[in-house]
Order: structure tokens, then sequence, then C-alpha cells
């Protein structure tokens, strides 16, 4: 009994990346994680970048070395050694220090950086969370290229070096929220950075007028066979704009509703799209919300 | 119509409001924030406010899928850009020097305490231990790293070692590259912290044990004198910040094993922070050492003048670390 019972007090965890934040303002915002994809393709990216930068500007201060007078040589190694030391450690953490709080590879694949518990992101967090990169990513790196100097002499320490590695690599995997042994040190996550546009008003309608001539009122049996879950749907299907869609859809939506009429698919989705959604709209003020064809409750 | 009310009236009203907050902060984004004008900057959290409550509304009010998500999109943005806005770059540098480096270096003074200990107790050992059996010195100190420098050395091999004037010219290469490498060992220090602390000690353990391996093979030329001012003219504020280091990878271990009431992530979120703050102070204080190793003790032969720099350097810190930062609120 009482097992069963502390069962049942556990609270759900959510399977999903999608985490929600309130503001201090009291609205919640829904926000997704980044996908683990998602995150290792930005890594690659900045690591690429990385690694051509790194060519790029030894190839320019060799040159300029070489070409350069005698005694300025140590001159451009110093510029080597401090520019190499900032580039391992900083590259990250300057560019998440940033306004967009992500680094190239994470703009690209529009993540960002935020504090876990929706604060300000603050210097030290994107700091802590990048020093942590150097046993994620360089330990292990300088492990294995030690263990391929040495052969096989050393296989015990590549393979422990490289279990490390995989655990640390994959720690993302292992937990819910994608955190990175960075991530829990710092208190972030990374999540989606989603820019929409505002889509065109469906309830304007844009069919011939002609057409919208032909199309009867619907009565309230019709208004009553969908709900938001099918509005929403046919809201997708009008934006697509897609004539084969369109006759599909008219079509499975006539036969439900038993209407005749043939031809003037568009008019005929826009005009039920918006009488739909008016009556359905209303309902909502009065606190009845239809989700789908199935619920009843908003049915009567 | 009576039920033409609804979303259109409700998104002609206010469609406006939002394409200007998009503009908004599409120009935060690629501008400082200095670049607006007076009027925007007003009008940006007033914006805010309102599309945050229209997307209150209209996902209480509408069915309009396309809408509702392009106002989600919105508001999160605008939060993440007014709530994440931080303060200007002098600022920051001028808070780390004057509060939140050495308050962050008092917060670690029980793990700065250890990790001191363990250096200088390790050294010890490992001096007692390399006295009474010579053969200690080679699993303590690698061949490249000692250079000659061993067991069966001669007096004048290392009397050289101490005080013979640099081989080349090149006294900043030497410097940065000191400065480079000794910082990447903090930051290893400091990360491998996560891992419960284990490494991170294990690692000054190492660095102390080398230390008074090389003593050992110096004292019993007479040399013990030198090698203390040789070391300790950069050594102050070298090991200063490498036991400094360790100490913030011990915190963050400490928090990760031991939160107290705090949840285990919230510990180690706290301790990474503070120990970022840290690590900021670390780094500089190796480019000091870097400069003072680099430069100061090839040009200063002297022992006495070398372990006044030294101590003068350990005083600064010290002195810094007890007393910055103290007025205001903690």
């Amino acid at each position: 009994m009482a097992r069963r019972e502390r069962k049942a007090r556990r609270p759900r965890v959510p399977q999903t990346l999608d985490r929600q934040l309130v503001t201090p303002e009291g609205v919640p915002l829904n926000l997704r994680l980044g996908s683990a994809g998602a995150r290792a393709g930005a890594f690659l990216i900045d690591a690429i970048i990385m690694v051509a930068v790194l060519i790029g500007a030894s190839l320019l201060i060799a040159s300029l070395a070489i070409g350069g007078p005698r005694g300025a040589a140590s001159l451009y190694a110093v510029v080597w050694l401090l520019g190499f030391f900032l580039l391992r450690n900083f590259y990250f953490v300057l560019f998440e220090a940033g306004k967009r709080a992500a680094t190239p590879g994470k703009r690209l694949l529009k993540l960002r950086v935020v504090s876990r518990d929706g604060g300000r992101l603050t210097g030290s967090a994107v700091l802590a969370r990048n020093l942590l990169r150097e046993i994620e990513v360089f330990l292990p790196l300088f492990f294995l290229a030690f263990a391929f100097a040495e052969g096989m002499a050393t296989a015990w320490t590549a393979t422990l070096a490289l279990g490390w590695a995989l655990i640390l690599v994959f720690l993302p995997l292992f937990n819910r929220d994608r955190l990175r042994a960075g991530d829990l040190i710092a208190g972030t996550w990374v999540v989606e950075r989603e820019v929409r546009t505002l889509g065109e008003d469906l309830l304007i309608q844009t069919a011939h007028a002609s057409d919208q001539a032909r199309i009867s009122p619907f009565s309230a049996a019709e208004l009553d066979a969908y709900g938001a879950f099918e509005l929403q749907r046919l809201e997708e299907v009008l934006r697509r704009n897609d004539r084969a869609d369109l006759y599909a859809v008219a079509t499975a939506i006539r036969r439900k509703l038993g209407r005749r009429e043939e031809g003037y698919d568009l008019a005929f989705l826009e005009a039920y799209y918006a009488a739909l959604r008016h009556h359905l709209e209303r309902k909502l003020l009065f606190g009845q919300r239809k989700r789908d064809k199935f619920d009843r409750f908003g049915a009567g | 119509m009576t039920v033409t009310f609804a979303t259109r009236h409700f998104r002609a009203e206010r469609e406006g409001d939002w394409a200007r907050l998009e503009g908004l902060l599409d120009q935060l984004e690629k501008k400082s924030p200095r670049r607006l004008s007076d009027a925007d900057l007003v009008d940006l959290p007033r914006l805010y406010r309102a599309t945050l409550s229209a997307l209150s509304i209209a996902r209480a009010t509408s069915l309009d899928a396309s809408l509702v998500g392009y106002l989600e999109a919105l508001s999160t943005r605008a939060y993440f850009a007014l709530y994440s806005a931080r303060e200007p770059w002098w600022q920051q540098v001028k808070a780390f020097f004057t509060t939140g480096w050495p308050r962050a270096v008092r917060a670690i003074a029980p793990e700065l305490l250890l990790a001191t200990a363990l250096l200088i107790l390790s050294a010890v050992a490992a001096y007692h231990l390399v006295r009474t059996d010579p053969a200690w010195y080679s699993a303590m100190i690698s061949p490249e790293l000692a250079s000659g420098r061993d067991m069966n050395a001669s007096a004048a091999t290392l009397r050289g070692s101490l005080y013979a004037p640099p081989d080349q010219g090149g006294l900043h290469v030497f410097a940065t590259s000191l400065f480079t490498h000794n910082s990447q060992v903090a930051i290893t220090a400091f990360a491998l912290g996560f891992l419960f602390g284990i490494p991170t000690i294990i690692l000054s353990v190492q660095n102390g044990a080398m230390a008074g391996a090389m003593f050992a093979a110096f004292v019993p030329h007479g040399l013990g004198w030198g090698l203390f001012a040789w070391l300790m003219i950069h050594g102050t504020t070298e090991i200063g910040a490498i036991a400094i280091a360790a100490a913030a990878g011990m915190h963050i271990g400490r928090a990760v094993a031991f939160p107290g009431e705090r949840t285990r992530m919230a510990a180690a979120a706290d301790a990474g922070r503070r120990g970022a703050v840290v690590m900021i102070g670390v780094i500089l204080m190796l480019l000091v050492a870097g400069l003072l190793e680099g430069f100061a003790r090839q040009l200063v032969n002297d022992d006495s003048a070398r372990l006044a720099i030294g101590a003068m350097m350990l005083a600064l810190w010290t002195l810094y670390f007890t007393f910055g930062g103290r007025r205001g609120a903690a």
C-alpha cells in the first residue's frame, strides 16, 4: 500500500526537450533545449573554425617571420604562443559572452546559451562552462596522441583515456537536460533560438468573390464536427496552399459534413476555416475548449 | 456580425507594436544598446510587456497556432534580450578587481589552506624521501624537466643552472611559454575539480613533490638557499596561483560531493561560477609570474634581491586577498 502511494506521488519527469520558464511577470514561456545532434554539429563547426584560424594564422606568422628582419623572429613566436593560448581557452568564452550568447557554430544551428534559472547569463558562468572543455576535449586528445606516440605499450592508458573521454562527451545523453559537464558547473543550458515570422491573417478571405458567394453558410451541426486540433491542421494546409492538399482536405471535410458542392476548394476551406474559428473561439470565451473532434466537452 | 470580434481585431490593433519590438530586437542584437535612441530604450520594456500580455490573451482566446507561436518566439527573444543585459565591460572589469576577485578568493579560503598545506607537505615528504634514497628522484622528476640537474650532477652544473645568464636573448619567448604552459596546467587543475576534486589533489601533490625533490638535489651542495631564492622570486606568485587554482577545483569537488542544504546542481553551479572568477585572477597572476620568471629572475642574480622581490609579491597578494573588497555589501 504505502509503496504504491509513494510511486504515485513521484512527479512525472518530462521526457521531451520542452522546458518552461516563468518570467518575473508570471507568464510561462516554452523553451526547447538544443538536441544532442545540434550541439555536436555546432561544436564540430566551431572546431573546424578554430583549426582553420590556427593554420591560417600560423602560416601568416611564419611567412612574416621568414620575410621580416632577423631579430624580430622571437617576437613572432610570442605572438603565436599568446594567440594559440587565447584561441584554445577563450574562443568559446568571448563569443558566448557576447550579446547573442552563441559561438558561430551555435548561431548557425540556432542555439544559444542561457542560465538555467532564467536569470542573467554572467561572464563567470560562461567562463566556467568553457574552462571545463579542457578536460572534456583537450586532455583526452592529448592522451590519445600520447598513446599513439608510445604504441601498444600504453594500450591501457589509451583505453582509460578513451573511456573517460567517451563518458564526458556523451554525458549530455545521460541526463534529461542535455547538460555537458561545463553546463553542470556553470548552471547553464543550451536552448533553441527561434525566430518566427507572423503568418498571414487567414480570416481575410483571398478567394474570388464569385467563388465565395457560392459557399452556403455553415450550420451549427457542421461547425461542431471538428475541434481545435483539426482547425490547426487546416490552418497548416491553408498556409502551405498546395492545390493537391487543398483538394484532398476539402473532399474529406465535405464528406464529413455531407456537402455536395464540388470545386472552389480554396474558397470553401477559407470560409469553413473562418466560420469554425469564430465558432470555437467564441466557445473559448465561455470557457469551453473543444480539443479535437472526439472531445465531447465543448460540443454542447 | 457579432462574431467578428475575436482575434482579428486583437491582432490588427497590436500588430504594429510587435513589428516594432522585432525591429528593436534586431537592432539590439547587431549593435550595442548605446546606439539605440532614448525613445527606443524607453519603449523596449513597454513593448516587451505588451507582447507578453498579448501572448497570455492569445493563448486563452485564439486558436491561430501561427499567431501564438509567433508571440511565444518573440516574447522569449525579448525576454533574453532584456533580462540578460549586462553592465558595460569597463564596469565589469572594475568590479572584478575591486570586489569580485578578492571576495571569491576569500570564499574558497578553507580549500586554499588545504591546497597550500598539500603542496608544502608533499614537498617536505619528497625531500626526505629523496635524501634517504636518491632513486626516488627520477620517479618524481622526469629527465627532460631535470635537464641534467639530477642527484649525480656536480655543484658547478647546479650552480650554473641557478645563476648562469640565459642562452639566448629570447627572454620574452621564455616568459610567454612559461605563462601559457602554467595557465594551461592551472586550468586543467581547476577543471579536474569536477571529478570530486581528487585529480586536483593528485596534481598538487605531484607539483609539491617535484619542488621537494629538486631541493634534495641542491641542498647537499650547499645551494639550498640559492634554489629557494631562484624559486621564490616568481614562486610566491606562481605557486600561489597554482594553489588557488587547485583550491577552486577542490571547491567545486566539495560542492558536488557535499552540497549541504542546496540541491547538488545548485551547489555545483554556485561553486563553478565562483571558481571561474577565481580562475580569471589565476591567469592574471600567472601572467605576472611569467614576467617575473622570464625577465626578473634572469636579470637579477643576487639571492637576497630575488628573495626580496618574492617576499614583496607574497605580501602584496596576501594584503590584496585579505583586505580587498571588504567595503560595501558582501
